[in-house]
């Protein structure tokens, strides 16, 4: 018989009207890296806050190596010997590394016996798992992958046998990810059960022994990593084909409308996001940028539609020139045309709280056609936002819904209508189907074609390869704020994307060693 | 001149005393992520319990353990308004601070019958000054007789109490198990529930402390400093004791230094009262008297140095879905 | 706690829980009343009754109303930015000293529209300044806006004190106030302007600033819910990133919309300055600034919702008066108490009955 770290048997959570988990249940083999993949909102997270003690199970039970568990907090799950690494990091930035991994265990009411204690257990997890940290230099002015290694080692301080990761990788650059499943594997050489939850099938088929898939709360299948392909599990992941290839006419591609020439971009950390990007759109055509994200394609998406200064470079639309002595803001490119379809619609797009009707003018409400004698003209904006709730299939048909109210894909073909109301040259689009229903995926699909089939030019963001295979001309790859590649889309499939998208096609070892050292410093 | 240099110093301390003890609540309080703008409040109804108390019962440890138990029970107020049930903490502190001003005056007027102050305090419902051995003997020495008998001797305990506390403060917050858990959740009380510790009941006794310090600070303004209890006695103290706070940097003794400052500018504003300046001409004492606010404010705008506050500080932790 | 996460319908939460938090305030009121030997039934009589009962205290109730009306309006404008203006205190505070300062220079020199005019122009002028900075400050240097116009209050005060006493006192007076200003400029009393059309009144402080009051509050609707500008405004505050997705500048609106919160609360300066004290005093903003919050708060930042919770507060301070007035145990600062207690109630607490209502509605949605 096998002996498993964890168990769960038809484990159930709800939340209000949304069923997150439902009859969950997974056998972890003690002693395995164990994988569980699943888009976002598929209920990935949730298991593990259940697991951790964060949320009660409705239903279900939950049994740590072997004896039953109950886990009403955090507190409990640390008892039972389950450590987690979060995806966004539970640590306390001003303190220093010794501070945070002792942080619920100090030993004792005094800091001084518990801390010199601390180090030298410290030490000793530093030199068996090759996790090496100065226990006494200040959490936040660690770089990230260092971070992260504070975190593990916390949980290993506390006592876990079971390490729960949470998309770890999202953060890393690919020399820290190697170095993060390096450190998993000998983890795992020493007995320690782990459960790595991720949206990146390459990292399921490169490390895990086992793997369990996600789908809308479910678990719809646990394989033997060696058994399957990555094929079949995004094919188990989705439920289906993500996308249905459209009927794509040859690209009429006319003048050039967006030229970017040396684009730099740092943001607020003083972190250069972006690094000498040069690339151009023409009229009549989508260029898609590939990408694993956080790898500076919000940053540029940013830039281009004036949202963020430039710090070296230029972007021209035409005769309009963006850099660093002259910022456009978004509302001068909205009025020459470029309009701007943002990834993420809750923080950017919408205002969620305010209804349908305002939110169909938003970047727009300073237009003479909705204002008259310093007024705005309601009525107007409700029919204007009525009208497009029809063409473009918007339910509930209801402008004076609060945004807040509508399902994801509907608030995405709001905004989408919102942006191609005025046929614009230029559309920046970033994501546009994260989150979205199936139907709605073709709907706003066939929509950007329509625009790119009338003329205008699109520049597509996404991180899903299938929908960059499907609509773009020509795909541009991103690497670590670097373009790293460059195909027609005829000539492109998923292997040599990858291949660009991991920056391993065309990079030297040379430049990758010192483009992540810069990184070290600048974090 | 040394003479004036020592009474001025020795004003200092005396009105330093109530400004620690408020800085250092609010210092526990907002360490641990709770604003605290209630700071007058629970001073001015310390005061009141204090006088009241005192007065009633002529002992003036009975009036500090009332002023004591009336500020928890404020401080608890505020928990339970921006803790538990998530309010606004700074609307939860104006509230506090006008409740207070208006139950002071309206339950003094109906016990007292003095138009809502307390009677005058007799000596012994007062913490009076406390003579060191051979204070008068040294009197005369030079420089070291009077820094003793001047400076050090001849205050109440309540002051020597406060400039006790900081110490003790700072080994709390910096060298024991509940002091890094409480500076962890003012930071990222995420970090600190991920770890198996109860956000809400650290952020608690963080408002116990804060109580039992402005209890303090209200005592020593009506039962040690003054001997009775008059209308808003307070004066703003409270808000100069959190200006102190931000001007220290939530940092125990920067903002020591911080109230003595703020003590040293009061007592000079008194002494400068019309006296002309060479070369300056005379400084209005209203100027003087704002210097602490002023300073606060170009101290927040960075124009020197960043005075960053606890990360988490007004935030309301909600374990996020 | 349970249940706060909850999702209430919306004729529960702008309607049932305020109400339920208005009432608790008022039972606790009731409580103190009991505590300090009055009886609360006998006290409501007595504070309705001066409140509303003759002319002289309705004039009285709207005359304090006038001023909630501003200092209400000056908090809300600030909320729908995302900000907490409670410097109203000093910005009111100062209006008022621009008003004085304006017609001790000129109030025999202009003729009385273009002065009062005038007044009320400098009088947002001198509030708006006033809340700039701290707005300025918020938007630019990131100081914490709460702070900064908390110590701005203070500000205002010792500068107004250094005015008063030395500056600005009328010669040979002790008190430093300053001397009378000229008929000319002051805001016609109510009672007067109803006397011209031949209806009696009796003689109150209730002037002409009461519509500017109306005005301002309507003002203010058509100004967030009606025009572009408050459209950005409201914009910034529900959501900065959007905001800048839809080329609005967040600082500038930010800074713009404290300067207008400022200015709403510099208009207690016409009221007081111009309307009743017609001269400059010490502390005739005491309390307004901070009432303005509660004010606000009931009225859940809305221009209706503001004139009403400004006229309740009207009646509390009129009728709190008469109460102190009527009754020896009783002074004015039991009003103050039941201040404290409506913004704790419906401000802090405003979540108090929440998780019993959501449990109430789950277990009749089930």
């Amino acid at each position: 018989m096998t002996d498993y770290a964890l168990e769960l048997d038809r484990v159930s959570k709800r939340f209000g009207a949304v069923q997150a988990n439902k009859d969950v249940s997974l056998n972890v083999v003690k002693g395995s890296i164990h994988g569980i993949v699943g888009e976002n909102g598929a209920g990935k997270s949730t298991l593990m806050s259940i697991l951790y003690g964060f949320y009660q199970a409705d239903s279900g039970s939950i049994s740590v190596f072997g004896k039953p568990a109950d886990i009403p907090n955090s507190h409990a799950a640390i008892a039972a010997g389950i450590g987690m690494v979060h995806q966004h990091f539970m640590l306390v930035e001003p303190f220093t590394v010794l501070e945070n991994i002792i942080l619920g265990n100090e030993g004792s009411a005094l800091l001084m016996q518990g801390q010199a204690k601390a180090r030298k257990v410290l030490l000793d997890l530093s030199t068996n798992y090759n996790l090496k940290v100065d226990p006494d230099a200040i959490v936040g002015d660690l770089p990230v992958g260092l971070q992260q290694r504070v975190e593990i080692l916390k949980a290993l301080y506390k006592g876990a046998k079971v390490l729960i990761l949470d998309e770890p990788t999202g953060v890393l650059t690919p020399q820290e990810t190697d170095d993060l499943f390096a450190i998993l594997k000998g983890l795992k050489e020493q007995g320690v059960t782990i459960l790595l939850i991720t949206h990146k099938l390459k990292e399921i088929m490169a490390i895990t022994d086992n793997v369990s898939v996600m789908r809308h709360g479910e678990m719809v299948a646990n394989l033997s990593t060696a058994e399957t392909n990555p094929e079949e599990l995004a094919e188990l992941m989705v439920g289906r084909k993500v996308v249905t290839q459209l009927e794509k006419p040859d690209a009429a591609a006319g003048d050039d409308v967006l030229k970017v020439e040396g684009l730099s971009v740092v943001d607020a950390q003083q972190v250069e996001r972006v690094k000498n990007v040069s690339f151009k759109v023409s009229a009549g055509e989508i260029v898609g940028i590939a990408g694993v994200s956080g790898n500076g394609q919000t940053e540029l998406m940013e830039a281009l539609a004036g949202m963020r200064s430039v710090d070296a470079g230029t972007i021209c639309y035409g005769k309009l020139k963006i850099s660093t002595e002259s910022h456009i803001g978004p509302d001068e490119l909205r009025d020459a045309g470029i309009a701007h379809v943002p990834e993420d619609r809750h923080r950017v797009g919408l205002v969620t709280p305010m209804s349908a009707s305002e939110n169909s003018i938003l970047g727009y409400h300073r237009d003479d056609k909705w204002n008259q004698h310093g007024l705005l003209k309601p009525g107007l904006v409700e029919k204007h936002c009525a009208t497009l709730m029809s063409d473009f299939d918007v339910r509930p048909q209801d402008p004076k819904l609060k945004s807040a109210n509508f399902s994801g894909g509907n608030q995405q073909k709001l905004i989408l209508a919102r942006e191609l109301d005025r046929e614009p040259k230029v559309l920046l689009v970033g994501q546009p189907t994260r989150g979205v229903d199936i139907g709605a995926i073709e709907f706003i699909h066939t929509q950007l074609l329509k625009m790119r089939n009338r003329g205008g030019a699109i520049l597509l963001i996404s991180v899903e390869l299938d929908e960059i295979l499907a609509l773009s001309d020509r795909i541009i790859v991103m690497c670590d704020g670097r373009i790293t590649g460059e195909v027609a889309a005829a000539d492109a499939d998923e292997r040599t994307l990858g291949l660009m998208m991991s920056a391993t096609a065309d990079l030297s070892s040379d430049s990758d060693l010192s483009s992540n050292s810069e990184q070290e410093q600048a974090g | 001149m040394i003479e004036t240099i020592l009474l001025t110093l020795d004003a200092t301390l005396r009105v330093s005393t109530p400004l620690i003890f408020a800085a250092f609540a609010g210092m526990f309080s907002e360490r641990s992520g709770v604003i605290d703008i209630s700071l007058e409040g629970k001073m001015l109804a310390a005061a009141f319990a204090a006088a009241a108390v005192a007065y009633t019962t002529e002992s003036a440890w009975l009036g500090l353990g009332a002023a004591i138990l009336v500020s928890i029970s404020l401080a608890m107020l505020h928990g339970v308004a921006c803790i538990t049930f998530r309010g606004n903490q700074v609307v939860s502190g104006v509230a506090i601070n006008i409740l207070a001003a208006g139950l002071t005056m309206s339950l003094g007027l109906s016990w007292f019958k003095q138009g809502g102050q307390t009677p005058l305090l007799p000596d012994e419902a007062r913490f009076t000054s406390i003579e060191f051995p051979f204070a008068e003997a040294l009197r005369d020495v030079p420089v070291i007789g009077g820094l003793y008998s001047e400076l050090l001797s001849g205050h109440n305990i309540l002051v020597y109490m406060a400039f006790l506390m900081v110490p003790l403060a700072w080994w709390i917050l910096f060298r024991t198990r509940y002091g890094l858990r409480l500076r962890a959740v003012g930071e990222n009380p995420k970090a600190v529930d991920t770890a198996g510790i109860s956000v809400i009941r650290l952020r608690y006794s963080a408002l116990v402390f804060a109580g039992v310090l402005c209890g303090l600070a209200g005592t020593y303004i009506s039962a040690a400093h003054n001997a009775q209890f008059v209308r808003d006695m307070t004066a703003g103290q409270g808000f100069i004791a959190l200006a102190a706070l931000i001007f220290g940097k939530w940092r125990p003794f920067p903002v020591l230094g911080a109230c003595l400052l703020f003590g040293l500018l009061d007592a000079v504003a008194v002494r400068l009262q019309g006296t002309e300046l060479p070369g300056i001409g005379v400084i209005p004492v209203q100027f003087i008297e704002a210097m602490p606010y002023i300073l606060t404010v170009v101290l927040l705008a960075g124009f020197f140095g960043k005075a960053v506050a606890p990360k988490a500080i007004g935030v309301p932790y909600v374990k996020e879905r | 706690m349970k249940g706060l996460d909850q999702a209430l319908p919306r004729w529960v939460n702008i309607g049932l829980l305020p109400l339920l938090n208005v009432v608790t305030a008022l039972l606790v009121s009731a409580l103190v009343f009991l505590v300090i030997d009055v009886n609360p039934l006998k006290a409501a009589e007595i504070l309705l009754y001066g409140a509303f009962g003759y002319q002289e205290g309705l004039g009285f109730t709207l005359y304090y109303t006038t001023n909630f009306i501003f200092t209400g309006l000056a908090v809300a404008i600030a909320f729908h930015v995302g900000l907490f203006n409670i410097g109203g205190e000093g910005q009111a505070y100062i209006g008022g000293l621009g008003v004085g300062l304006l017609c001790l220079a000129l109030d025999t020199s202009l003729p009385g529209p273009a002065l009062l005019l005038l007044s009320v122009l400098v009088a947002g002028l001198f509030g708006a300044a006033w809340a700039f900075i701290p707005g300025w400050l918020q938007a630019y240097r990131g100081s914490h806006i709460v702070i900064t116009t908390i110590m701005f209050n203070f500000i205002a005060s010792s500068l107004m004190v250094y005015l008063m006493v030395n500056v600005l006192r009328e010669p040979g007076q002790m008190t430093p106030q300053s001397r009378l200003l000229d008929e000319n400029s002051w805001m016609p009393f109510v009672h007067e302007v109803l006397a011209g059309i031949g209806i009696e009144f009796e003689a109150s402080p209730l002037n002409l600033s009461i519509i500017l009051a109306l005005l301002c509050a309507l003002g203010t609707w058509l100004l967030i819910w009606k025009t572009k500008w408050g459209y950005e405004i409201r914009t910034v505050g529900f959501n900065r990133d959007a905001a800048v997705y839809a080329g609005i500048k967040p600082a500038y609106v930010m800074v713009l919309a404290m300067a207008i919160s400022g200015a709403m609360a510099g208009m207690v300066g016409v009221n007081e300055i111009s309307g009743v004290q017609h001269r400059l005093i010490l502390d005739f903003h005491y309390g307004y600034g901070f009432a303005g919050i509660a004010v606000a708060l009931m009225g859940r930042n809305h221009p209706i919702g503001i004139i009403l919770a400004a006229l309740l507060f009207g009646v509390l301070y009129q009728g709190g008066a008469e109460l102190a007035f009527e009754m020896s145990n009783i002074n004015r600062d039991i009003v103050v108490v039941m201040q404290g207690l409506v913004i704790l109630f419906c401000g802090a607490l405003e979540f108090l009955y929440k998780p019993l209502l959501a449990k109430f509605f789950k277990e009749k949605a089930a």
